[in-house]
């Protein structure tokens, strides 16, 4: 039955419809073929990108440092590569890591997260971070604005302890930290609107100095924002992360997946160019047609 | 030297590689499968959160209030803490037909204290701060080269254009003829370009995702090699 359908069709008919299956066939062969060859691409890093290294670059030893871990394990493969990079950089750099999540399903994966960054600090840059003294980890509260709004009062008030139940006072590195006027900046990685909170009431009530790490379905909403200098960087999705990774001198799996990226965009606008090509010999077909009526 | 496999880690990792391949099937067409992973992460995900919730909200913000953290034994200095428990309490009343409208009271006084703080702020954050972020910070500098070598005070120009343009596209009270419909023309231009950007990023997540699976099934593969 198929068949006959297929036989009704005419060429253009056919180039824009195109079963989605082969499109998806071509597509991850064009994704799995350069990933096991290794190919890699050079990324160009963007000024909101150095932005945000140059901000965690230039700050001296013993500041505090902020990150939120505000996403899902969905999306995790655009985050995870910002997270690793700059926690990293500030464990390696002597900051002080404050690290949390406002993200209800992201609490054991941030755990995960910030316990392999120490592990690769511990092996790559002969530093051994200590738990309580150089970073903690203060776990997952509800409620992100009032999360937010609560520590510019007083980190202790959402967080009366940390993710292991430690009480705050009892930590060497929360003993100089009252709320945002401790923290050098807060840098936010998120796939959701937790952002919007941040900029609003982290920045626009406490102007603490915030940094976005955004998936790439998100990131074009958050430019005006960098433009109006409420934020002070901004990485967006995969390229964002293979960027912070080049400037960090520390490839990792956003750097690997961006040549990679390069195949499946040269696919995915082929098939637009074919889609385009059927639409318009269709369209001039038709009024040739109607011409001859 | 040779490392030793971690069964544990293997066994795990070919569940998720399982369970990759089972959600990908859906592509092909929906299938036992594919029902399997979705159901899966719907109910992991309902239990998971609700865990994290009693323990990260319901019982440091409350419990741990009203009652001592190891003996259950209740406490009686801090009883004030009752007042958000029976608020909270109240707008389960929204499942009663007969007392749906008590829970109207918690959310009355919910919804004030969010408005009550985020109007002000959003007004700052998305509006004046937009509007000084676009014609106030803007540096129309002529002598500083931007984009394709081109000033940096001619962007400013063409952006503060634009904005117009596309502010101009929404306004509905004049019709969109002449000069006044150019404009409007010129706005969904803007906003196409704009799409056309959200799109772009849309495409390289969406893309994101498959690679990072990829990425995934890759470094089981390289456990047997």
């Amino acid at each position: 039955m198929t068949n006959e359908t297929d036989k009704k069709l005419t060429f253009n008919e056919r180039l824009m419809s195109i079963d989605r299956r082969w499109v998806f066939l071509v597509l991850a062969i064009f994704v799995v073929v350069p990933l096991i060859l290794g190919f890699s691409v050079k990324p160009v890093v963007s000024d909101e990108v150095r932005a945000i290294y140059d901000f965690v670059e230039n700050l001296e030893p013993g500041q505090n440092l902020l990150v939120a871990i505000d996403y899902d394990p969905n999306a995790l493969a655009e985050l995870h590569p910002m997270a690793f990079a700059i926690m990293e950089q500030a464990l390696a750099k002597r900051l002080k890591l404050v690290t949390l999540t406002l993200s209800q399903n992201g609490a054991g994966m941030a755990e995960q997260a910030v316990k392999a960054v120490v592990d690769s600090v511990k092996m790559y840059h002969g530093y051994t971070p200590e738990y309580g003294k150089d970073y903690v980890f203060l776990g997952y509260r509800p409620y992100f604005a009032l999360v937010i709004l609560g520590m510019g009062q007083n980190f202790r008030i959402p967080f009366p302890k940390d993710y292991y139940s430690t009480p705050l006072d009892s930590m060497p590195i929360m003993a100089k930290i009252q709320n945002y006027d401790q923290i050098a900046g807060v840098i936010d990685i998120t796939g959701s609107n937790v952002a919007d909170a941040w900029i609003a009431y982290g920045n626009g009530r406490y102007g603490v100095k915030v940094a976005l790490g955004l998936t790439g379905v998100s990131a074009s909403d958050y430019y005006p924002f960098y433009q109006s200098k409420q934020i002070i960087g901004l990485m967006g999705g995969m390229k964002g992360a293979a960027e912070y990774e080049f400037l960090c001198k520390n490839p990792g799996p956003a750097t690997e997946a961006m040549g990679v990226q390069t195949f499946a965009h040269i696919v995915i606008i082929g098939f637009i160019v074919i889609g385009n090509i059927g639409y318009f010999l269709d369209k001039r077909e038709k009024a040739k047609r109607k011409k001859e009526m | 030297m040779e490392q030793a496999l971690n069964w544990e880690t293997f066994w795990w990792t070919t569940l998720g590689v399982f369970l990759t391949l089972s959600t990908f099937s859906f592509l092909y067409k929906d299938n036992p499968f594919y029902k399997f992973a979705e159901h899966l992460v719907v109910g992991v995900s309902a239990g998971y959160f609700v865990i994290i919730l009693y323990y990260n909200g319901l019982r440091p913000n409350l419990l741990d209030h009203l009652f001592m953290s190891n003996t259950w034994t209740p406490r009686f200095d801090q009883l004030y803490y009752l007042l958000p428990l029976i608020l909270g309490v109240l707008m389960w009343a929204r499942f009663s037909k007969k007392w749906s409208w008590v829970s109207r009271y918690p959310i009355a006084l919910y919804i004030g204290i969010a408005t009550g703080i985020a109007i002000p702020l959003e007004m700052r954050n998305r509006v004046i701060q937009q509007v000084y972020g676009t014609v106030g910070q803007t540096g129309f500098d002529f002598a500083k080269p931007g984009f394709f070598g081109i000033p940096s005070g001619i962007w400013d120009v063409i952006l503060v254009i634009l904005v117009i343009a596309s502010l101009v596209y929404f306004f509905f009270s004049k019709e969109h003829k002449g000069w006044f419909g150019g404009l409007a023309k010129l706005g969904i231009y803007t906003l196409m370009i704009g799409f056309g950007a959200s799109f772009g990023y849309t495409v390289m997540a969406r893309i994101s995702l498959f690679i990072q699976r990829v990425q995934y099934i890759k470094s089981w593969w390289e456990m047997f090699t």
